[in-house]
């Protein structure tokens, strides 16, 4: 390997571990507000990536459907509650909100051909098509058995990650796709043609945690999150509802995911099933980090990025089991440095 | 014993049914009924972690890999008798389990099922890109499984293999659920810390279940490389591994035949919306995937027991855990003398970050006395008792028991030394009836271990324990509720219980934290009798109370403590008296 070959890597590394490094805190951030192992995680990646590919190629995106139909059962559920209490008077606005703001969606992609759109609106539409499918899933998956254990919370993470990559072969098939470059620019520093889209990924992952640290730092729902987080009967009794602060925090993962999906699917090729891989790595990261800090689950991303890079070079077919081994070491780690005494 | 007789009957039709099945029915359905078996057995494992363990583990198809790939590598690439490569499959997947147990089993519960996810993968892509191991295109040639003359060719013959060693693991995991370790296994479900406190080696319980579902699962492996004679890697992978969790879930994760239902359910389910699905949705897919998560979910939110207690209702309930009379008590361990020093607590500090909950304390308690501890909430009585019992270790003091030092021993050693102790905050398994809450309390006393509780080899030893907690039941009053599960109970009730627990223990000193709380007049009258009883016969015990008409009647020296420190400590008469003590708790008279 020469240097030209170890800086080629190393950019390959860190692009993957900016991408894997936003998904670390995404987990992160589920997790401490939920207590949900959010495997899932890596759908909103795929579903990004291949809602716009779908949008570019002028074909209606299947995750409208998925939209509609939960939209739909929440409607449902929720209508029926309201009926129950006799609060008749949030019935319409229950409907307007879960079906008609879908409805309106849906009817938009019909009418126009979303093709011809520019980049930045297809963009803005695949964001709006999928990140509200977290606090959907969230309301419909998780928030019924909000008080159960972790452990319920893991598999029904791991029932509803099935579910997607099925209703994801169905809708995108089973090719891939790739989306065309943001820019075409690139970069020439010393021998090493530094791309734009490269650049653009390491860009917007660092904007994005900036934004995430001032959201945490600066709003009032960022500190009503991380009051959640540190102690959820607490927020409880400070009038911090539970369901809204797991559903905003599974809003800003799907986010997260979502424009994950959308940054890298120039760069490789992305399939319905292949987000969970991707989350995975993320997953590495954040158990790096314990489950519990934000700037050692980025660190811990990142070099998962960087192994993943070069274990690519000196022994491809055992990549994948090179990342997915270092877990071993790393829970050894954790389990000698950290003493857990369970609470009452 | 009619109720045994009746269950015993079901099982000899179960068999007779199992042994007509491949005779009559037609291939098709013997096919489906051997994978069936194949994954009952590793669901099997996952009702043992998962549904009494509280552990889980996605990666349970990784190990029936490592079970099958083991026999397929040693025997066509060594030619190696397959009934060697059994054992060798469960030694390799025995050592793999056992790493990654000891490597998670000390962080908190959820690391063990992600680290099984990493796991899962990484031996899935190993499997698939090591060359000796035939790549993605797998393994073929493996020789049959041979009996003598007789060669298992064909799915009728291995049919009886499958299903009996299916049967040997089902009754092998009941017996071993309904025994002293399999007591300790159900008790880590309700938290590490009371096992502990009862002498429960809880690393050690937790990694010998995780370990045998693995050993099940590369059972299942053997079984199916010899079955299909062809392995690869894809019925090993993660997506396989979730499905066996499936399996549990839905058939009832907390029973052994809930294994096989769920098996069943899942197997048929499969093989009937892979006939429809493709056509209902004009493309070819695995979207069964899509009706097992939404199935999963429902479960898991509306009958998290899975579909077994539905049936069970129709079955005669074997009564589990009956006491046995006429058996040979027990040994009791010697008693030390009446007034001798038991517990010599010196300058003992307790510090949460910022906050000092025990600031330098020292107490003794003797032989033969009840001291009581008293002082109003947040003065650091219970932090004083998890600090003494090895709960919650102190920060710095020195605590004696016995004249052995005993600070920083991991609680299950303290109790080992004849230390017992109640929690202020119930900690029973509520689901278990009285008589089998109050014998986890004996586990230190028993000494038979698993092999021995799954071949039914402990029953003696079982006995003598039952006996041992109903006579403790019985002495606090308790015989009519011994049968019902312990979480029926009012919570005043579920306090003398967990005082049963604890003399099952057969203790030198009692820990007891507010034993009284909840209790009527006429009941607090019988708990002061027997306290007083069990002083008379020479036992220790420190008591944290509130009532105080309880506290001065019946300890013989009281120990006041306020903001973490002593205040005040003598006879009861005096602490009545002493002013500090009156202003702490009425305040200061102006």
């Amino acid at each position: 390997m020469d240097l030209q070959i170890a800086l080629l890597l190393g950019q390959d590394g860190v692009t993957n571990g900016a991408i894997y490094a936003l998904l670390a805190l995404a987990l992160v951030l589920v997790f401490a507000v939920t207590r949900v192992i959010f495997i899932p995680q890596g759908e909103f990646v795929a579903f990004g990536a291949l809602t716009l590919a779908s949008l570019q190629a002028g074909r209606l995106p299947g995750t409208v459907w998925l939209l509609l139909t939960m939209g739909t059962l929440i409607a449902l559920i929720e209508g029926a509650a309201a009926l129950r209490e006799r609060h008749f008077r949030r019935i319409p606005l229950i409907v307007l909100l879960n079906c008609g703001a879908p409805l309106l969606l849906a009817g938009a992609l019909v009418a126009v051909s979303s093709a011809s759109l520019p980049l930045l609106v297809q963009v803005f539409l695949a964001l709006l098509l999928v990140v509200p499918l977290g606090p959907m899933i969230y309301r419909l998956a998780y928030q019924p058995v909000a008080e159960a254990s972790v452990l319920v919370l893991l598999i029904v993470s791991v029932a509803v990650h099935v579910t997607l990559i099925g209703i994801g072969l169905l809708f995108f098939g089973a090719e891939g796709s790739r989306t065309p470059s943001f820019t075409e620019v690139s970069f020439e520093v010393g021998d090493v043609l530094l791309q734009g889209q490269t650049l653009l990924v390491l860009v917007a992952s660092v904007l994005l945690i900036i934004a995430l640290y001032f959201f945490f730092e600066r709003t009032l729902y960022g500190k009503a999150l991380r009051a959640t987080a540190m102690n959820r009967t607490g927020a409880r009794l400070m009038g911090i509802s539970g369901s809204l602060a797991g559903m905003l925090s599974f809003t800003l993962a799907a986010s997260i995911g979502a424009v994950s999906g959308i940054l890298i699917s120039p760069i490789t090729t992305i399939y319905y099933d292949s987000g969970f891989l991707i989350g995975l790595k993320g997953f590495v990261g954040a158990i790096i980090g314990g489950l519990a800090s934000y700037p050692v689950a980025a660190a811990g991303a990142i070099l998962v990025g960087l192994l993943e890079s070069y274990s690519s070079f000196w022994a491809s077919a055992f990549k994948e089991v090179i990342v997915f081994t270092l877990i071993i070491p790393v829970l050894l780690w954790r389990s000698l440095t950290t003493r857990h005494v369970e609470g009452e | 014993m009619r109720r045994s007789v009746q269950s015993t009957l079901l099982l000899l039709l179960f068999i007779v049914v199992l042994l007509l099945a491949p005779v009559l029915l037609p291939e098709f359905y013997v096919t489906l009924l051997n994978y069936i078996g194949l994954y009952a057995i590793v669901a099997l494992g996952l009702v043992m972690l998962t549904g009494v363990g509280g552990l889980t583990s996605f990666g349970q198809a990784a190990f029936v890999g490592l079970g099958a790939y083991t026999s397929a590598y040693l025997t066509t690439v060594h030619g190696v008798s397959p009934w060697l490569t059994l054992p060798a499959g469960l030694l390799v997947t025995g050592v793999v389990a056992l790493s990654l147990g000891l490597v998670t089993l000390r962080l908190s519960g959820h690391f063990l099922p992600l680290g099984t996810i990493a796991w899962g993968m990484s031996l899935y892509y190993l499997f698939g890109n090591l060359d000796a191991l035939g790549g993605h295109t797998g393994m073929s040639g493996i020789p049959p499984l041979q009996f003598v003359e007789l060669e298992l060719k064909s799915g009728r013959e291995f049919f009886y293999l499958i299903w009996a060693v299916l049967l040997v693991l089902v009754l092998g995991t009941r017996n071993l659920l309904d025994s002293r370790e399999g007591r300790a296994i159900r008790a880590l479900k309700g938290g590490s810390v009371m096992a502990e406190a009862m002498g429960v080696n809880t690393p050690r319980s937790k990694i010998v279940v995780f370990t045998l579902a693995a050993l099940y699962a590369s059972t299942s492996g053997w079984l199916y490389a010899h079955l299909q004679r062809f392995v690869n890697p894809t019925p090993f992978s993660l997506t396989q591994g979730i499905e066996y969790l499936f399996m549990a879930v839905v058939g009832g994760v907390s029973h052994v035949w809930g294994a096989i239902l769920g098996a069943g359910l899942i197997t048929v389910l499969k093989q009937w919306l892979q006939d429809w699905l493709p056509r209902l949705l004009g493309q070819s897919g695995n979207f069964e995937v899509i009706v097992f998560g939404l199935l999963m979910i429902v479960v898991l939110h509306r009958a998290r027991d899975g579909v077994w207690p539905m049936i069970q209702r129709f079955f005669p309930q074997r009564l589990v855990c009956a006491r046995v009379d006429g058996v040979r008590p027990l040994t009791r361990r010697p008693l030390p003398e009446a007034g001798s020093l038991l517990l010599e607590v010196k300058d003992a500090s307790k510090r949460f970050g910022g906050l000092l909950a025990n600031d330098r304390v020292s107490f003794g308690v003797r032989a033969g006395e009840v001291m009581a501890l008293i002082g109003p909430n947040g003065a650091g009585k219970s932090t004083m008792f998890n600090g003494i019992s090895g709960v919650d270790p102190l920060t710095s003091g020195a605590v004696s028991f016995r004249g052995e030092p005993i600070e920083g021993l991991p609680a299950r050693e303290i109790a080992r030394r004849g230390m017992s102790r109640t929690f202020q905050h119930v900690r029973l398994l509520p689901s278990m009836s009285v008589i089998e809450n109050v014998a986890i309390g004996a586990h230190l006393r028993g000494r038979r271990g698993f092999v021995a509780a799954a071949c039914r080899a402990d029953r003696a030893e079982e006995a003598r324990l039952l006996h041992e907690a109903a006579v403790q039941i019985e002495r606090c009053g308790l015989p009519e509720q011994m049968y019902e599960a312990a979480g029926s109970l009012p919570l005043g009730k579920q306090r003398i219980v967990e005082i049963a627990r604890a003399l099952a223990a057969d203790p030198c000193l009692l820990l007891l934290d507010e034993p009284a709380a909840g209790l009527r007049y006429l009941e607090k009258q019988a708990l002061a009798d027997l306290l007083r009883r069990l002083r008379a016969e020479g036992m220790g015990i420190l008591l944290v109370e509130h009532d105080m008409d309880f506290v001065m009647g019946l300890a013989d020296r009281v120990l006041v403590m306020e903001f973490g420190q002593k205040l005040a400590a003598g006879r009861p008469e005096e602490i009545q008296r002493n002013p500090a003590v009156i202003e702490a708790y009425l305040g200061g008279v102006e």
